[in-house]
């Protein structure tokens, strides 16, 4: 949907199970929850509805286990040619297999029975991806609404209610409401292009253009643009879909590694926090870095000390890891991006939070493998979030000038992160980005927090984080009991008036919802 | 008689027929569906029948596959949550325990006594819409959450 705001009335859905009794029950309860519904009995057909439409649907729930074609392969489908979010549902609640899920880039894992609070909430994911794609699609430059949409959305829809104050600030009501006028107004350049369908011959054009370029070198967004001769694609698509690829192609290298997770929380000894931390923000280079070195990601564990600063940033970035610091984020540990970029390690979730908390997160520096630049890393950081962008233009200078688009450099995913350097960061930090896990795209687009807001806004962005992995929440895995929060949200769009619907709630609406811990993922 | 519909309800789940996702069914329940919950049931036992016809088919074999064996029973169970069949689902836990062991004989008698439950259920089920629909359209008095 192109309108200017966004509304999950009228979601429009796509749901896919073998199951006739399953698929039955969906419907009904999905139209409950105002949402438009396509159902299907098959992958395939699912697919080819998805293609036929390219712009038809909003989301896509799925089963894992469907006869003509696993549901991991159609997730995966689904995320290379359409870029839809997708959820995945199963009566097995395993590790392995929410991690399976994870790894194929599933928003969500539901475990069936579903109840209806889990399917109300189910626009957030859309709505968090829309962002991303303003984002990207902004790429650098942009005034930043899009980054504080995001944030200011995540923030708010993630918001734990936990440490978080999520009490923003007053000026950050302004300002997204000035975003949100930015983006009904069709002139504005924050409003959302058309999503970039990848067909199999545009995606036949990438994979050619990446194989060009080869392995070696760092394929980057820019290259791989020109190789592929495709007049209207830009760089920012170009750099969305090769974060995925490279964690599609990741993946399949991986396969069933498992890696310690612990391995991946190095915190490098340059605490980039200590520059951050007084800004409240987290540098997110660090997170950013955790992932790159594909194994170690995680090593995020950043500084997840209670202060504030370090959720922030890290949540942002995309680093799947590092999980918010505050510590109170049982999520921290949690991570669930992080174990993703682990990927390979199914580590219990209860591993990630010991990792968190004892070290502060450099994960820069452990998969960097380099001194790490505490100045410079927060500049990374900051700069890492490139993926945020520049849109942020965050007070803080970014040393490499904030190269907003992760995208610049992508290091095939074969690649080593340690080469690294922070220094050169800006781009450097992009290649971090290239996380194996699809966590660490989303994180990628999440923007930086901005040190100007209090730290409680900088761990809001880091609940933004957490809520990517939210659906480990309903496998069980979850440490917050985010089922709590879905019955919150499930009042939320009562309670709430969609921006969707041109209207910001008011501030003390916000506050209100924020403190109820609303949109916790 | 909405009294005695109730009451076969309530044994329902006090026997351990039926969980709490039957009455997630019975909220989904309104105008616009009026019979939904005895819909999504004779479209549970429907579908249910074919994936035991298949699951003897298989076992009749001899072969014992316990891949294909187990993934017909995860499927069986996906189905049976959606109704909330639990001793149903109960069994095909069972099931998909003897299949990871390679026990055989477990499956067999696992399924055969899936079968018994699936039937008693069905009947069960098919006598209270009955009631229901008799005694009317409110019959079914909401066990409060």
């Amino acid at each position: 949907m192109e309108k200017s705001g966004f509304s999950p009335v009228g979601l429009r859905v796509l749901v896919v199970d073998d199951d006739p009794t399953w698929l039955k029950i969906l419907e009904k309860m999905l139209k409950k929850c105002s949402y438009e519904v396509t159902t299907c009995g098959l992958a395939r057909e699912a697919l080819r509805l998805l293609r036929e439409r390219k712009d038809g649907y909003d989301i896509v729930i799925s089963d894992v286990n469907m006869p003509d074609m696993d549901g991991f392969k159609l997730l995966e489908h689904v995320g290379l040619e359409l870029d839809l979010p997708v959820i995945m549902m199963s009566v097995d609640g395993e590790t392995s297999r929410v991690m399976k899920g994870v790894q194929h880039g599933a928003c969500d894992y539901l475990l069936k029975p579903i109840r209806m609070k889990e399917l109300k909430i189910i626009w957030q994911h859309v709505l968090r991806k829309k962002l991303q794609e303003v984002r990207d699609i902004e790429g650098c430059g942009y005034e930043g609404g899009a980054d504080w949409i995001t944030r200011y959305d995540e923030a708010h829809f993630l918001g734990g209610g936990e440490d978080v104050s999520f009490g923003k600030k007053r000026k950050d009501f302004d300002f997204e409401k000035k975003l949100l006028q930015d983006e009904s107004d069709p002139s504005s350049s924050s409003s959302k292009k058309a999503r970039v369908v990848w067909s199999f011959e545009l995606h036949q054009k990438f994979v050619n253009a990446v194989n060009q370029i080869g392995c070696d070198h760092k394929a980057g967004p820019k290259k791989i643009l020109d190789l592929m001769n495709v007049p209207w694609l830009t760089r920012e698509n170009v750099a969305s879909h090769l974060q995925k690829y490279r964690l599609y192609l990741s993946r399949l290298e991986k396969g069933k590694e498992l890696k310690c997770y612990s391995g991946g929380v190095k915190n490098a000894d340059s605490s980039p926090k200590d520059v951050e931390v007084n800004s409240g923000y987290q540098s997110p280079g660090r997170s950013s870095y955790v992932f790159s070195g594909g194994n170690s990601l995680i090593q995020k564990a950043t500084e997840i000390d209670p202060k504030p600063l370090a959720s922030a940033s890290l949540s942002d970035l995309n680093t799947d890891v590092i999980m918010p610091p505050k510590t109170k984020k049982t999520r921290i540990g949690f991570d669930p991006p992080i174990s993703s970029s682990a990927f390979d390690s199914l580590l219990p979730w209860n591993d990630v939070p010991e990792v968190l908390e004892s070290k502060p997160v450099l994960y820069e520096n452990s998969f960097l493998q380099q001194q790490p630049l505490p100045s410079q890393s927060s500049y990374v950081a900051n700069s890492a979030p490139s993926l945020m962008e520049e849109e942020m233009k965050p007070p803080y200078e970014t040393p490499a000038g904030g190269s907003s688009v992760n995208a610049d450099e992508f290091p095939m995913p074969q690649d080593k992160i340690p080469t690294v350097t922070l220094q050169d960061l800006d781009p450097s930090a992009m290649k971090l980005q290239e996380f194996n896990t699809e966590a660490i795209l989303r994180s990628l687009n999440w923007e930086l927090p901005e040190s100007h807001h209090s730290v409680s806004l900088d761990t809001d962005l880091d609940l933004t984080w957490l809520q990517g992995e939210r659906f480990l929440a309903n496998t069980g895995l979850q440490f917050q009991d985010y089922s709590s929060s879905p019955s919150l949200l499930s009042e939320l769009p009562a309670h709430l008036n969609w921006y969707g619907n041109e209207r910001l709630p008011d501030p003390d609406e916000y506050s209100f919802m924020v403190d109820q811990g609303l949109f916790i993922s | 008689m909405q009294r005695q519909v109730a009451l076969i309800k309530q044994s329902l789940f006090d026997q351990g027929y039926l969980d709490e996702q039957f009455m997630e069914l019975e909220e989904l329940q309104d105008d616009a569906n009026p019979n939904f919950v005895e819909e999504v049931s004779a479209l549970y036992f429907k579908d249910s029948a074919r994936l035991i016809n298949n699951i003897d088919q298989a076992l009749e074999r001899g072969t014992f596959d316990f891949n294909r064996l187990d993934s017909y029973m995860h499927q069986f169970k996906g189905s049976s949550t959606s109704i909330g069949a639990s001793k149903v689902k109960a069994e095909c836990t069972t099931f998909r325990e003897y299949c990871r062991a390679g026990n055989a004989e477990g499956c067999l008698r696992t399924f055969q006594q899936l079968k018994k439950e699936h039937s008693t259920l069905r009947k069960k089920l098919e006598h209270y819409f009955q009631l229901a629909r008799q005694a009317g359209p409110k019959e079914t008095a909401r066990r409060p959450k």
